[in-house]
């Protein structure tokens, strides 16, 4: 095995293009390795040190994210829990303080788990993912990312340098919420977040909804009417059921995970919507109103 | 394949050759020679082999040892002030927060972090801050208390120096 660490994107790069693998904060590919899950890469780059990779910026075209920021970064950032809300609860709900501090959004989305808590978020929030190599550089939706579980269409010899995310219209909200048997140390038995934006009288405008853990990629939800907001929440609800792949696993049955898919998808409308209305509920929107935990 | 690297383990500098896949708390442990870090699930699970890097919590079974190299890390062994207890490790007597004490290291270190960055956290933080730490013996009450006494302990001005 060999590792070597890049302080920069162009020496990653071009470790990239020799063959060897990025590791970020580890925490999916180290103890996956240690699971037995995948082998440890026989050649690794860390690329944790790598200053440009850690920044958030916000400005007129929105936020940009580099693909090293942690987890605890995102939760804390007041722009992202005022503008881009589900994005802060789903980092807000990853592992524990130690998970978040390690682990990064670009190893989250490039770990490709079909029950990752930012993922549902980003597409929402309509994300596009900016991918680097020697070759130059080329932006992804995000709903283009996951090829399913634990696959991309990042190639191997590219790197997530960033991620983006415009701003959103006025009157808008978002939340993500997952259903969990535990606080902390959980993943989503299922999950979902939701993106609002309301019309003067408090209709629903746009709306967007999309699912975690329920099939072997994220999952958008096809054909939300838009109006009034307890119609779209009931809606929302039997479309995410209704276009749920649910597997049955010891978490859950697939069809348990049918049904609480659709409850969390109108919870999550449902605070969405008020976050849109003006509404301040704290990040995550699951222990802020105590709607994700089985307790 | 075998690197030397050094670590900075409490302020000292630790040469170490080790194989790259190797975990930080192996070589903490064995090649190193601290032994207050424990070992539990070894799965990143239970929070037992908790130490702090640059400041922050890492589950040290789970993270490679060359990614550590030119970090600061800090082990139980690290809060200690000489030869006195840190206060957390105190109050974690005295509330009766300890019993079997296996996962006390990993409480310490990460309320150590917890304190470090909140220094007046609200019981629901406390439980967060302690969220990746598994105790199978207290029930964790004791423990939260534990830390809610250091952190008022530590908001009281300073006594003044005698003499
Ligand atoms: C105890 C525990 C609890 C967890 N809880 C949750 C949870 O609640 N919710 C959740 O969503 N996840 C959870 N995770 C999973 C994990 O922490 C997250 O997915 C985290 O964001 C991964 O980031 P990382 O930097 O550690 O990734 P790494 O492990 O470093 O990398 C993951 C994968 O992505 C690749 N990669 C990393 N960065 C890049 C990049 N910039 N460009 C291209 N490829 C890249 C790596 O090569 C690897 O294949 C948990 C993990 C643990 C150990
Ligand atoms: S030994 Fe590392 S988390 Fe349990
Ligand atoms: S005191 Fe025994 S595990 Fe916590």
């Amino acid at each position: 095995m060999s590792f070597t660490i890049a302080l920069t994107v162009e020496e990653a790069l071009t470790a990239l293009a020799r063959g060897a693998r990025p590791i970020a904060g580890g925490s999916d590919l180290v103890v996956g390795a240690r699971h037995g899950k995948a082998p440890l890469p026989d050649h690794l780059v860390a690329i944790d040190r790598i200053d440009s990779l850690r920044t958030v910026t916000v400005d007129d075209g929105g936020l940009a994210i580099g693909a090293g920021v942690s987890h605890d970064t995102i939760e804390r950032h007041p722009q992202i829990a005022a503008n881009w809300s589900a994005l802060a609860d789903g980092s807000a709900l990853v592992g524990s303080p130690a998970t978040r501090h390690v682990g990064t959004i670009g190893g989250n989305i490039c770990n490709a788990s079909p029950a990752m808590d930012t993922g549902a978020a980003l597409v929402v929030l309509a994300a596009t993912v900016e991918l680097a190599s020697v070759g130059g550089t080329r932006l992804v939706p995000i709903g283009e990312l996951w090829t399913g579980p634990g696959r991309t269409a990042v190639r191997a010899d590219e790197l997530c340098t960033a991620v983006h995310l415009p701003s959103p219209p006025a009157a808008s909200g978002s939340a993500y919420l997952r259903l969990e048997y535990r606080r902390a140390m959980e993943i989503a038995v299922v999950g979902a977040g939701a993106a609002v934006t309301l019309a003067p009288g408090g209709t629903v405008a746009a709306v967007r909804v999309a699912l975690s853990a329920v099939a072997p990629t994220i999952v958008e939800v096809d054909g939300l009417p838009t109006g009034d907001l307890a119609a779209v929440g009931e809606a929302a609800a039997a479309l995410a059921s209704e276009q749920a792949r649910p597997i049955s696993d010891v978490r859950a049955s697939d069809r348990y995970r049918r049904h609480a898919v659709g409850v969390i998808a109108r919870r999550a409308v449902l605070a969405a919507a008020r976050r849109a209305g003006g509404e301040s509920i704290a990040v995550p929107v699951n222990r802020a109103l105590g709607i994700g935990a089985a307790s | 394949m075998s690197e030397s690297i050094v670590l900075n383990v409490n302020g000292v500098p630790y040469p170490v050759a080790i194989d790259q896949s190797r975990n930080l708390l192996s070589v903490i442990r064995t090649e190193i020679g601290l032994t207050g870090t424990k070992e539990g699930c070894d799965d990143c699970e239970c929070g037992a082999c908790m130490v702090l890097l640059d400041g922050r919590p890492v589950n040290s079974c789970s993270y490679l040892a060359v990614q550590a190299q030119g970090r600061t890390i800090t082990t139980i062994e690290g809060v200690l002030e000489g030869d006195t207890m840190h206060p957390l490790q105190r109050n974690l007597l005295d509330e009766g927060g300890v019993q079997c004490g296996y996962c006390t290291p990993g409480m310490v270190m990460s309320a150590t972090a917890l304190l470090a960055a909140n220094p007046s956290p609200s019981e629901e933080e406390i439980r967060i801050g302690l969220s990746g730490n598994l105790c199978r013996c207290t029930g964790y009450t004791k423990i939260v208390q534990a830390v809610q006494r250091t952190a008022a302990e530590l908001a009281e001005p300073a006594a003044p120096a005698e003499g």
